[in-house]
């Protein structure tokens, strides 16, 4: 490994039985870099993040952070990552302070700064007047950031984010984001997150789009979006499948269905859209114009859309539910 | 010194939650005491004397001593089932220590909460008509604590393998009852069928009693020209254990079942 690459992926492969969860992927990490995975519930982000810190074991293809290999150098790829789970694993009968106290003593903080860091995260994530209340008593959002806080207490090289706002209200995932962002011009620490909320994945310097164990694309968000090409338009008719037949009869361009409406991909949208108000023979009841989102390469990529693939992948959900439990 | 950390650490959380949580302890001793109160005091009217100078409540006392230890002492168990299914356990494994130390640090846990419960059935003993001496006392809590790393091993080494808090119990259950019902809590184990003799001799918690039992009923006056009470202990091939021995055949499970507990925690998937 280079010495700017924190993460470093070759051939990773992670079977359960005969499924194959974790199909081949291969990937690095800069130092200081956001890096996102972005993909459908069961796509296998949970099972790489899993591996990358210890938790599971490659079936072949080897992984390294920090320059500890993550199979046989368990303890140092630990003492190097922070971790925030997708569920909650907080000791929610403690306090928030014996929380992070228990991860002060399991990490090794010696004695001296112990206190001082244990205030300091507090602080960070501004809970310091809760400091002595149990957990249990806290709202989602201030368990998510207790648990941010809990992650980077061992000032740790890398903090591994796994869905970090997942179930929290918009105002809520704002302001973790704001926490984020701040957190890493400040440390420099590397941020590794796993998301299927599209905006979300925007923060990311870099995404990975996974989808059935593969990473079918690795760009900037930008450049990501560019390979769908100019401007999007959604498109509402009073009958789609009519619509879609007459616009690639008559400018040789395909339109995909995307739940009840059609979406166009043009170069110039603006332009375009007078032509097609004019020349559609079917009734238009809506029509919009928007710059391309990931949601909208992820389509291109694979033909479905984030959220038909998690329907299609009840299974895999399920299976998600056994492995980590009920709650 | 690490290791020795985070044991410590691990045994200290265990603590905390234990002290948070009363009605936890209240619930493991409420079973033993409801035995204690019903048929100590149900049956020892009817039942008469036992031995000389010892009736059925002061029989069964120490062998609620010794129940209220395996019972709580599986809690550990339930404690790790806890810590998987509401995600602390994560935390746990991720962190920078070995599965040995989380798999000891929960055992001690276990076994000291076991102990402490012990000692609330232990203050009832003027209850049953037995007196204990500050020494017996002291003996007892080495025996109690012994048995409880005993029992606690096997329950981290059953949740090292059945994951579901709903499996958890039923198998506790399965685990127990036997356990409790052949030791000799209810009966003298000296004059029963063979096939009982049998399964109460392949019970470890038998010895567990045993000692127990032994070093309760030293404390009771005898009347003269009886030699002992030996006609209550536990015989092995007509040989009737000692505290020794039987302290030797619980801290040799102990140790293998600690060491099985340790290992099977460790292996990761």
């Amino acid at each position: 490994m280079t010495e700017k690459n924190i993460i470093s992926v070759e051939h990773l492969v992670r079977k359960y039985g005969k499924f194959t969860a974790v199909d081949d992927i291969s990937f690095q990490v800069g130092a200081g870099e956001i890096f996102g995975f972005l993909g459908p519930n069961g796509a296998g982000k949970s099972t790489t993040i899993s591996i990358l810190c210890t938790l599971l074991k490659p079936s072949s293809g080897k992984a390294t952070v920090n320059g500890f290999d993550v199979a046989r150098q368990q303890h140092q790829v630990r003492q190097s990552i922070g971790l925030v789970f997708q569920d909650p694993s907080l000791d929610d009968q403690l306090t928030a302070q014996e929380n992070l106290h228990f991860h002060a003593m399991v990490y090794n903080i010696p004695g001296s700064v112990r206190k001082k860091r244990i205030d300091e995260a507090l602080k960070m994530v501004e809970l310091d007047t809760r400091r002595n209340d149990i957990v249990k008593n806290f709202s989602g959002g201030m368990k998510r950031r207790l648990e941010i806080a809990r992650g980077l207490l061992h000032y740790p090289k890398v903090l591994f984010l796994d869905e970090p706002t997942l179930g929290l209200d918009p105002q809520t995932r704002n302001r973790i984001w704001e926490f984020l962002l701040d957190l890493r011009t400040r440390e420099n620490v590397t941020i590794f997150l796993t998301t299927h909320y599209m905006d979300e994945a925007e923060h990311a310097n870099r995404i990975a789009i996974i989808d059935k164990g593969k990473i079918i694309a690795l760009d900037t968000p930008d450049k990501l979006k560019d390979m769908v090409g100019g401007d999007i338009i959604n498109l509402k008719t009073v009958d789609d499948k009519k619509a879609a037949d007459e616009i690639s009869q008559r400018y040789r361009m395909q339109a995909t269905d995307g739940h009840g409406e059609l979406l166009l991909e043009v170069a110039n949208g603006d332009e375009f859209i007078p032509t097609l108000v004019r020349d559609l023979n079917t009734r238009i009841i809506s029509i919009s114009l928007r710059r391309p989102t990931l949601e909208d390469v992820f389509l291109k990529l694979t033909g479905r859309a984030i959220r038909d693939s998690e329907v299609s992948s009840m299974e895999a959900i399920k299976s998600h539910m056994r492995f980590h439990g009920r709650r | 010194m690490k290791t020795a950390i985070a044991i410590y650490t691990i045994w200290y959380r265990d603590m905390l939650r234990f002290w948070r949580n009363k009605t936890r302890m209240l619930g493991s001793i409420m079973f033993p005491l409801v035995f204690l109160a019903v048929f100590g005091s149900g049956l020892s009217r009817s039942m008469g004397m036992l031995a000389p100078g010892v009736d059925f409540a002061k029989f069964m006392f120490p062998g609620i001593i010794g129940m209220t230890v395996v019972m709580s002492g599986f809690m550990s168990g339930i404690s790790m089932v806890w810590d998987r299914e509401f995600g602390f356990l994560k935390e746990v494994l991720v962190a920078p220590i070995s599965r040995v130390a989380v798999a000891g640090g929960k055992t001690l846990a276990g076994a000291t909460i076991a102990t402490v419960q012990s000692i609330i059935i232990m203050a009832l003993a003027p209850l049953v008509g037995v007196t204990l001496t500050p020494l017996v006392v002291i003996e007892l809590l080495g025996l109690t604590f012994l048995v409880a790393l005993m029992v606690s091993s096997m329950g981290i080494l059953i949740s090292s393998r059945i994951k579901s808090m709903e499996a958890f119990q039923v198998v506790m259950q399965m685990v127990t009852f036997p356990m409790m019902f052949l030791s000799g809590v209810f009966f003298p184990v000296n004059n029963v069928p063979d096939w009982l003799a049998v399964l109460v001799r392949l019970n470890p918690a038998s010895y567990a009693i045993d000692p127990i039992r032994q070093t309760v009923l030293q404390t009771v006056q005898l009347p003269p020209g009886v030699p002992g009470l030996s006609s209550l202990g536990l015989t092995v091939f007509g040989h009737t254990m000692t505290v020794w021995e039987d302290v030797g055949v619980v801290a040799v499970l102990a140790a293998v079942l600690i060491a099985a507990a340790m290992w099977s925690f460790s292996i990761q998937d």
